[in-house]
C-alpha cells in the first residue's frame, strides 16, 4: 500500500528526514517511537503534504500513485488521512458543514454518489458515537473551545467519517487522560479492517497497549534505526532509548 | 505564505462576474450633464409636485458649493459630473398594470437576476420592488400589502400618491444638505421605494429592492424612504448589480429610515455591484448615504450588509438614537478582491436617554484591495447610560491587500459604556492545510473560512439571503488563489 524509499527531506535548508525506508501493507499497524527531535512528526507532515517541507530525495509510492507528485488534498482524496498532534480551530465553521465538505470531495474522488443528507447524518451519529463524541459538538465550529480530548476525540470521529486507506495517527496520545485514551483507542481498533492501515507515531508505549502494533519502528535523527514486533515497545519503555543510540555509536 | 501561493495569487486571474450582460433595451434619457434645467427635466418627467421641484433645486445650487469629500481612505479619480446621463428608463415607461405591458426583455432581465416579476414565481413571503436604471419597473405584492395598510411602492408613485407623508419624511433623516452625494442625489435622483408601515402591523413579508443598472454611461441616483409606525416592524433588503463594462459608473443612492415609538426596522443589504476586472477596470463607484432614526422610545434599526461589489465603496450606514431606550445594531461584511477599495462603517449617534448599540464589522481584503472600517461612536452629554460595544475584525488574504481601522468615540456622558474591540487577521496555512489534508481543496477551504469568520453577520440575514449571500462570498473570492 505505501513505500517509502530513502526519504530525505528538509525544512528551512536544515536537513530532517535523512534516508528513511518503509513498508505497509493492507492490514497493518506499524508504531513509530522515538525521542524529541527524531524526525516523527516532520515524516507525517511529509506524508500528508505539507508544503513547508521540501524533498530532497527518495520517493513515495501509495497504492500505485508517485505520492510526492500529488498536492495534499488529493492524497488526502486518495485515502490518507493525518490525526493531528494539535488539530486547528476554524471558528464559524460548524463540524457538519466541514465534514459535509471533506465527505463530498473523498467520495468524488472515489467515484461513488454524494451522500443524502439522512445518510449524511447518519454515518455522522455513528462517528459520533464510536468516539463517545457529544452529538452537540458536531453543530459547533470545528475544535472552537474544545477540551484537549475532544479535539482528539474529534480527529477520530473524521477518520470514522472519511474512511481512510492509510491513517496517520500523529501523537494522538498527547494530552489525553487515561479515559479518553482508552475511548480514541477502542475508536480505531474498530475502524481497523484487513484492507486499510495505519501508523502510530507516539513517545510513549502505554498507546500501544491499546493499539497492537504489528511493527514498531524507532526513528532517530531522521532515520529508522530499529524495527522490531511490539515487544520492542516494552523493551523501550522499561530501557529508553539510549540502548539503541549507544549501539550506534 | 509559500512563494508558489504568492505567485498564484498575483497571477490569478478572477471569476468572470456573473451578472455582468447588457439587456437589449431601449432606454429613454435625457442629455448628459448637469445643470438647473436638467434638475427641472427630471421633476417635469415624473409630473412632481412644486414642492419636490423646489426641494431638488435647494439641494442642486447647494451641491454647487461643495466639494467632493476626500478624507476617506481611497484613492478617488475625478468624477466629470457633465459627462453622466442622470436620467435613463427603460421604455415604456409607463408603470405596468400587468405583467403584459412589461417588456418582456426587461423580464428576461430579471428572471436572468433570479428576481422573477411575476407574483407566483416569486420566492414566498418577499415583495419586491425592482428597480432598473433611473425607474422602478414593477412591485410585487402591493395589493396584498395594501390589505394591513402597508404602503409599498416606487419612490414617483408615493409623491404622487402619498405626498403628505413624503413631504413629511423626505429629507428628514439625511438633509439635503448632509453631504457631497446626498446633495447630488437630492437634486437629481430618479425612482426608489417607497415604504410605511401602519401604527402597530407587523410587515407579513420580507420587502425587498432589487436596483440593476443598465444604460451605459448613465449615473443611478435613488431614494429609499421607509418609514415604521409606532409599534410597526418589517424586515427589508435590498440587492444590486450592474453590467461589466469598462467605464466606471455612478451610484449615489440615498436611504432615509424612520422608526417611531417601539418599532423595529431590520435593514439588509447584499451589495454585488460590478467590481471591476482584474486589473482594476470599470466597476461602479458606490457613493451612498443611509442613515436610521430611531425617532421614538424604544424603537430599533438594525444594519446588516453584505458588501463585495463596486469599485469603490463610500458607505456609512447609521443610526440616531433619539428615543429613550432605543437600540441599533449594525453587522457588517465587507469583501475586497483585486484592485477594489472600501471604506466603511457606521455611525451610531446616542442623543436618547439608556439607548444601546452594537456593531459588529468583519472586512475581508484579497487581492490587491483596500479595505478600511470607519465608525464614529458619540454619546451626547443628555444620553445618560448609554451602551456601546464595538467588534472590528479584519481578515487578509494574500500579501498585497490592506485593512484599516479608524474608529472614533466621543463620549460626553460619564455614566456611557463604551467598549471597542478589534483584530486583524491573516488566513493561516495551519488551518488551510487543515482543510486540505481533510481532501478540500484551496479555493473551497478558503471559501470555507471566510464564511465561518463571517459568520456572525451572516447569521443575521433573512434565511435565502444568507444562502445568497454565502455563495457570493465564495464567487467574489475566486480566484484568490487562482
Amino acid at each position: 500500500m505505501l513505500e517509502i524509499n530513502n526519504l530525505h527531506a528538509n525544512i528551512d535548508g536544515t536537513p530532517i528526514l535523512k534516508g528513511i525506508s518503509l513498508r505497509v501493507s493492507p492490514g497493518e499497524v506499524h508504531a513509530i517511537m522515538g525521542p524529541n527531535g527524531s524526525g516523527k512528526s516532520t515524516l507525517a507532515s511529509v506524508l500528508a503534504g505539507r508544503s513547508e517541507y521540501t524533498v530532497t530525495s527518495g520517493s513515495v509510492t501509495f497504492m500505485g500513485r508517485d505520492l510526492l507528485a500529488l498536492p495534499a488534498e488529493e492524497r488526502a482524496r486518495l485515502g490518507i488521512f493525518l490525526g493531528f498532534q494539535y488539530p486547528v480551530e476554524i471558528p464559524g465553521v460548524s463540524i457538519a458543514n466541514f465534514m459535509k465538505a471533506a465527505v463530498a470531495a473523498r467520495r468524488a474522488a472515489m467515484g461513488l454518489p454524494e451522500l443524502t443528507p439522512a445518510e449524511f447524518l447518519k454515518q455522522m451519529r455513528a462517528a459520533a458515537a464510536l468516539v463517545e463524541l457529544d452529538p452537540k459538538l458536531i453543530k459547533r465550529a470545528v475544535n472552537e473551545g474544545f477540551s484537549g480530548g475532544e479535539k482528539k476525540r474529534n480527529e477520530i470521529f473524521q477518520m470514522a467519517m472519511l474512511k481512510p486507506a492509510l491513517s496517520i495517527l500523529d501523537e494522538t496520545d498527547s494530552g489525553l487522560d487515561i479515559d479518553a485514551l482508552r475511548i480514541v483507542s477502542q475508536g480505531v481498533n474498530q475502524l481497523r479492517t484487513p484492507e486499510n492501515a495505519s501508523i502510530v507515531i507516539t513517545h510513549y508505549q502505554r498507546l500501544l497497549d491499546y493499539i497492537v502494533p504489528d511493527v514498531v519502528h524507532v526513528l532517530y535523527a531522521g532515520r529508522i534505526v530499529m524495527s522490531g514486533g511490539k515487544e520492542l515497545a516494552k523493551d523501550l519503555e522499561t530501557k529508553g532509548y539510549d540502548w539503541i543510540i549507544k549501539s550506534l555509536n | 505564505m509559500s512563494e508558489s501561493r504568492n505567485e498564484i495569487i498575483q497571477e490569478s486571474t478572477s471569476q468572470p462576474y456573473k451578472y455582468g450582460f447588457v439587456s437589449a433595451l431601449e432606454s429613454d434619457t435625457l442629455p448628459k450633464g448637469l445643470n438647473e434645467d436638467i434638475v427641472r427635466a427630471i421633476s417635469a418627467k415624473k409630473q412632481e409636485p412644486d414642492f419636490m421641484l423646489e426641494f431638488r433645486l435647494k439641494a442642486f445650487r447647494h451641491w454647487q458649493t461643495l466639494a467632493m469629500p476626500r478624507w476617506a481612505h481611497l484613492t478617488l479619480p475625478d468624477i466629470d459630473f457633465q459627462d453622466i446621463i442622470y436620467y435613463a428608463a427603460p421604455k415604456p415607461r409607463k408603470t405596468a398594470k400587468s405583467m403584459d405591458e412589461i417588456d418582456p426583455e426587461l423580464r428576461r432581465t430579471f428572471s436572468r437576476l433570479g428576481i422573477p416579476l411575476e407574483e407566483q414565481k416569486r420566492l414566498a413571503g418577499v415583495a419586491v420592488d425592482a428597480v432598473m436604471d433611473s425607474v422602478s419597473v414593477k412591485t410585487t405584492f402591493r395589493a396584498e400589502l395594501a390589505k394591513s395598510g402597508i404602503i409599498f411602492c416606487s419612490f414617483r408613485e408615493a409623491v404622487r400618491e402619498h405626498p403628505d407623508l413624503v413631504r413629511k419624511y423626505m429629507g428628514s433623516v439625511v438633509p439635503y444638505s448632509d453631504n457631497y452625494f446626498a446633495a447630488l442625489n437630492s437634486a437629481v435622483f430618479s425612482d426608489g421605494s417607497f415604504c410605511y408601515i401602519p401604527k402597530g402591523v407587523r410587515c407579513p413579508m420580507e420587502l425587498s429592492t432589487y436596483f440593476r443598472i443598465n444604460a451605459a454611461g448613465t449615473g443611478q441616483f435613488e431614494r429609499t424612504l421607509l418609514v415604521a409606525d409606532e409599534g410597526s416592524y418589517v424586515s427589508y433588503l435590498e440587492g444590486c448589480t450592474a453590467p461589466q463594462r469598462d467605464e466606471n459608473q455612478l451610484h449615489a443612492a440615498v436611504v432615509e429610515l424612520v422608526a417611531l415609538s417601539g418599532a423595529e426596522i431590520k435593514y439588509s443589504t447584499v451589495q454585488n455591484w460590478y467590481p471591476g476586472d482584474k486589473d482594476g477596470k470599470g466597476g461602479i463607484f458606490n457613493f451612498v448615504t443611509k442613515r436610521g432614526d430611531c425617532r421614538g422610545d424604544h424603537s430599533r434599526i438594525s444594519w446588516t450588509q453584505v458588501e463585495t461589489g463596486s469599485a469603490i465603496t463610500w458607505k456609512y450606514p447609521s443610526t440616531i438614537l433619539r428615543g429613550d431606550y432605543a437600540s441599533s445594531e449594525f453587522y457588517s461584511v465587507a469583501l475586497t478582491n483585486n484592485f477594489q477599495q472600501a471604506d466603511t462603517g457606521t455611525k451610531m449617534i446616542h442623543l436618547g436617554r439608556h439607548t444601546s448599540s452594537r456593531i459588529v464589522s468583519k472586512g475581508i481584503s484579497a487581492g490587491r484591495s483596500q479595505n478600511s472600517y470607519r465608525g464614529l461612536v458619540y454619546v451626547a452629554p443628555g444620553a445618560e447610560n448609554a451602551r456601546n460595544h464595538s467588534q472590528c475584525d479584519s481578515l487578509l488574504i494574500g500579501d498585497k491587500c490592506g485593512a484599516h481601522t479608524f474608529p472614533v468615540m466621543r463620549v460626553k456622558n460619564r455614566t456611557a459604556v463604551v467598549e471597542h474591540e478589534a483584530t486583524t487577521s491573516k488566513i493561516n496555512e495551519d488551518q488551510l492545510f487543515y482543510c486540505k489534508q481533510r481532501g478540500i481543496g484551496e479555493e473551497d477551504a478558503i471559501g470555507l473560512i471566510v464564511n465561518g469568520y463571517a459568520r456572525e453577520v451572516l447569521n443575521n440575514l433573512p434565511m435565502e439571503f444568507a444562502i445568497e449571500a454565502q455563495k457570493l462570498l465564495q464567487i467574489s473570492l475566486e480566484g484568490t488563489v487562482g
